[in-house]
């Protein structure tokens, strides 16, 4: 997880008042994420949304319509079942008179007749005004049986036609009765009265085709199975549900079964008879297709705002990652000025009290060259030890204060490259002769390693001398009292020279060794360390065509390891 | 062997001529570029020492303006070495052998303008 984190995650800029948000790279990290994935992922899941509810709803709409359809089908074909066997009945009234009816012979012709010609009549029998069965064919033994007082035979009054529910006959096979009265002349009327098997309501039955727990089946009025069922119970069981409400045309609705699980129920009241026709489906089934395509709907879904996140936060740290690199370039580069600036102005005031200073220096010089001339010459003075010794004291400051100046003069700093031919050890004596009274003061030992055969190289002394000096003076802030400060030059190969600068001070923590090169990176700052002098000797060693390398353990000491070309080559002096 | 030293200090240069003469080189001093052509008219001199920078008229001038009026004349530079563009000047217009840093050893001066002279 570190090692994804962008580099300006944990930037804390510097910048205040009105323009510190420009800076605030995790901000803009965090606002250009957010609008970008936002524009793009709300719409999205917005147009999925509405397009999951819209299919959904067509396609449970499409349910419900194949479901009122199916029963409407149904409830026709049943409907006709039981007309064709009124109109029969109808049509036997119509074609014979009562006497006929009344004769038991042409009564089983026609019960012959009706069973070839349509099938499922079980028994006929014709029953006068006074509600008495006079004729009677079938397999019971019902002639002379008197309904006056049977319901069904109050209801054949008023309506003309009557449907029973279905009853257990004889044989334990489930029947229906039909009646159908029929006036006559005299003001009197008669009842043709059969029975009916309902083995062929059941067939039209079965014949649907319902997926899965599909069911379908006939109840009556009061709840009660008329047809066999597949899973809702058998013939006169009662069904779970509640009697729908009675209604002229084909009705459809939702309901739970005893589970909880989503039931569609269709039914449909079959006119003139006690039967509701109903049709059960499950719900969970018929939408199963719809249940795949949502999974891939979501699925893809998923995958797009995967993608677009992917993509959203790959490109906004890229471009907030490159806007963070250009702004380091930009602050650095206004460092470097800054800091170039500030040296080239120490450099010249360095130079100007140098010079000021070497004028007096001069006149001290000779003042006092003149005494020990004097001295020297006159021989009253010359076997005066103490006098000469004096003299050549001050003859020693005046040339040692010469040194200082000197070096101060030929410090320049390197602002332009004065390329000349350079002894190495030379250069890094001359460095260290700015640090040899610290060393002295704190008792350490630097020794300076150069083989004499090590040829001399074209370079910028001035930028040489600041290189040294920088790694010179961190290594002496990481030694403590005593420490051992060793500087190795080597010829590497024919064109290159090595120089390490090796100390045994506390060392640099792996972790930060990789960083010791970047701007503002110091582990000094409450010793008031810049956090430049390394970035500025790395700048420095590039610029004159060298390498640089550090490697360091901690409490064992740190050793800086440059190459420097023999010959500067022109593109690099003049970078 | 006679020798004109030219810088403004003069403290510098009329104790350094003391010390020349001491040690039998006969050197006169002047402090201005303008005392230095005016010298030169009644006098002969194999060679002078000239400080780079001298007000009014520089020691690099006054040099070009000697070598005009005394051609067989010689010249050595000595600078504080004010700045870098002095010394590149000096070294240019002397050669780098004949630049001396300020403050000079009166052996190495010697030296020098025995170096100089022999040429």
């Amino acid at each position: 997880m570190q090692s994804l984190k962008p580099k300006f995650w944990d930037h804390e800029d510097v910048a205040s008042g009105p323009s510190k948000d420009l800076f605030n790279f995790r901000r803009i990290w965090k606002m250009t994420v957010l609008l970008t994935a936002g524009v793009a992922i709300v719409p999205l899941i917005l147009v999925a949304t509405i397009d999951y509810n819209v299919t959904q709803q067509a396609i449970e709409s499409e349910i419900l319509l194949r479901t009122s359809r199916l029963v409407s089908n149904t409830k026709r074909a049943i409907s006709f079942f039981l007309k064709e066997r009124m109109s029969a009945l109808d049509f036997i009234n119509q074609d014979n008179s009562f006497d006929e009816l009344s004769n038991p012979a042409r009564l089983k012709e026609i019960l012959k007749n009706l069973k070839q010609g349509f099938g499922g009549f079980v028994d006929l029998g014709v029953i006068d005004a006074s509600g008495r069965q006079q004729t009677y064919v079938g397999p019971y033994k019902l002639e002379g049986k008197d309904y006056r007082d049977q319901e069904w035979f109050k209801k054949v009054l008023r309506r003309s036609i009557f449907i029973s529910d279905v009853f257990m006959g004889f044989r334990k096979v489930p029947h229906v009765v039909i009646a159908v009265k029929q006036e006559l002349s005299n003001g009197s009327f008669y009842v043709l009265r059969a029975t009916i098997d309902t083995e062929r309501f059941n067939e039209l039955l079965s014949k649907l085709e319902l997926a899965g727990l599909g069911d379908t089946f006939i109840i009556n009025h009061d709840g009660i199975l008329q047809t066999p069922s597949r899973y809702h119970g058998r013939v006169f069981g009662k069904i779970f549900l509640p009697v729908p409400n009675y209604a002229e045309r084909t009705q459809v609705f939702e309901e739970k079964d005893l589970n909880g699980k989503a039931l569609i129920v269709g039914y449909a009241y079959l006119t003139q008879t006690p039967f509701i026709l109903m049709i059960i489906k499950h719900k969970g089934e018929l939408m199963k297709p719809w249940y795949r395509t949502r999974l891939v709907l979501i699925l893809f879904l998923t995958i797009s705002i995967f993608i677009i996140l992917v993509v959203t936060l790959g490109v906004v740290t890229y471009l907030v990652e490159s806007i963070y690199v250009a702004d380091r370039q930009r602050v650095m580069t206004l460092h470097e000025v800054e800091y170039s600036n500030k040296m080239a102005s120490i450099g010249r005031l360095a130079a100007s009290v140098a010079h000021e200073i070497n004028n007096p220096l001069a006149i001290i010089n000779e003042k006092a060259g003149l005494i020990k001339d004097l001295f020297i010459l006159r021989e009253g003075y010359v076997k005066d030890k103490k006098l000469v010794d004096l003299v050549d004291s001050v003859i020693y400051s005046v040339e040692r204060c010469a040194a200082i100046t000197r070096r101060l003069l030929s410090f320049t700093r390197g602002m332009e490259l004065n390329i000349q031919l350079l002894n190495l050890e030379e250069v890094i004596n001359e460095v260290f002769g700015f640090l040899s009274k610290e060393a002295e003061y704190r008792s350490i030992a630097v020794s300076v390693d150069a083989p004499a055969d090590i040829p001399q190289l074209e370079n910028d002394r001035g930028s040489l001398q600041e290189i040294f000096l920088n790694l010179f003076n961190n290594a002496f802030a990481a030694m403590s009292d005593e420490g051992h400060l060793e500087i190795t030059v080597r010829q590497q190969d024919l064109n290159h020279v090595s120089v390490t600068v090796a100390d045994d001070g506390s060392g640099i923590p792996q972790s930060d060794v990789k960083r010791v090169f970047e701007p503002y990176f110091s582990t000094k700052t409450k010793q008031g360390g810049t956090g430049l002098g390394l970035f500025i000797t790395y700048g420095l060693v590039k610029k004159i065509g060298g390498t640089i390398s550090v490697h360091s353990e901690v409490g064992k000491g740190t050793s800086f390891f440059i190459t420097l070309p023999l010959h500067i080559k022109n593109e690099e002096s003049n970078g | 062997m006679k020798i004109l030293l030219v810088d403004d200090e003069e403290e510098l240069v009329s104790t350094l001529a003391e010390r020349l003469s001491l040690r039998e080189i006969d050197a006169d001093w002047v402090t201005t570029g303008e005392d230095a052509l005016k010298r030169v008219d009644t006098e002969n001199y194999d060679l002078a020492v000239l400080d780079v920078k001298i007000p009014k008229i520089s020691g690099i001038e006054i040099k070009k303006k000697l070598a005009v009026k005394c051609p067989d004349m010689k010249f050595i530079f000595m600078t504080g070495h004010g700045s870098e563009d002095n010394f590149k000047a000096g070294s240019a217009e002397a050669g780098p052998e004949y630049y001396l840093p300020k403050p000079v050893s009166i052996k190495t001066l010697i030296k020098k303008i025995n170096d100089v002279l022999r040429k």
